[in-house]
């Protein structure tokens, strides 16, 4: 009862977190609603058993990534309002009309039973630093050091962009 | 524990990520939409790494690489955004078409 308590909050916490990024025009209530969703949704890793995971999420995305984009933000301007009217006249209750049916679809599946297997809520999986770090060392080290050849690939691609001058020449 | 609801709330906010890389023309709200996507996804895999008991932790490690792979794309994304911004003046995705055919 408690869980179901919490994720109603929580779920209705993203939801509005997430419609307020795509509907905001200022870019930066855009970045402050999608962390409004990233910390509702660490709570639905708690909730599940994922300590680690939950944890990476409030700093990797809620601190560094959301701090990134907000930079970002700041450098490009935050009063650029872009026009918002349709080219295409029949697009916008074409969507709305899609859109209710996609979403009566939705809730429709949701009342079905999607996963049969092993019996569910007898223990929630242990997702502690290490546990975790137990399977990531001895299963999963190989994609975990392809992991590190990616971030590596992504900072000499950043550094080269920020390089890169229209005359052909670098620094 | 039930999976249903966290499996429709990924999808709604799926959907709401697809519908912001759609409708905005921002190519910073392009970015943060798609990190919406992903964590959506993300919700699925732990969800169901805890539904079904996985002693691997396989859900919650590929959210991990997911979380990571997000983290490399928004550094990438972000650094053309700010050159594409240096050489057009503008970060509007409907101006961009230099490589329209």
């Amino acid at each position: 009862m408690v869980e179901l308590t919490l994720f109603v909050i929580f779920g209705l916490a993203a939801v509005f977190g997430a419609v307020s990024m795509v509907w905001a025009r200022n870019p930066v209530y855009s970045a402050l609603g999608l962390m409004l969703t990233m910390l509702s949704i660490a709570v639905f890793y708690v909730s599940n058993g994922g300590y680690f995971v939950a944890v990476v999420q409030v700093i990797i995305y809620a601190g560094a990534v959301m701090t990134l984009f907000l930079f970002v933000i700041m450098l490009i301007g935050v009063d650029k309002s872009e026009e918002r009217t349709e080219r295409l006249p029949v697009q916008r209750p074409l969507a709305l009309g899609l859109l209710a049916l996609f979403a009566a679809g939705v809730l429709w599946a949701g009342r079905l039973v999607w996963v049969t297997g092993a019996p569910a809520g007898v223990v929630p999986v242990d997702g502690s630093i290490e546990a975790i770090g137990t399977e990531l060392f001895r299963k999963w080290v190989l994609p975990f050091e392809v992991t590190a050849l990616l971030l590596i690939i992504a900072a000499a691609g950043a550094v080269a962009l920020a390089l890169f001058r229209e005359d052909g020449g670098d620094e | 524990m039930i999976i249903n609801q966290f499996l429709v709330l990924a999808a709604l906010l799926f959907s709401i990520g697809i519908y912001g890389v759609l409708v905005r023309r921002n190519a910073v709200l392009v970015l943060l939409s798609i990190e919406l996507m992903l964590t959506a996804v993300n919700i699925n895999l732990v969800a169901f790494g805890s539904y079904i008991q996985d002693t691997l932790r396989s859900g919650q490690v590929f959210a991990l690489f997911v979380i990571t792979v997000a983290a490399a794309e928004v550094g990438i994304g972000l650094a053309i955004v700010v050159l594409v911004f240096r050489n057009r003046a503008s970060a509007n995705v409907d101006e961009l078409d230099l490589m329209r055919w």
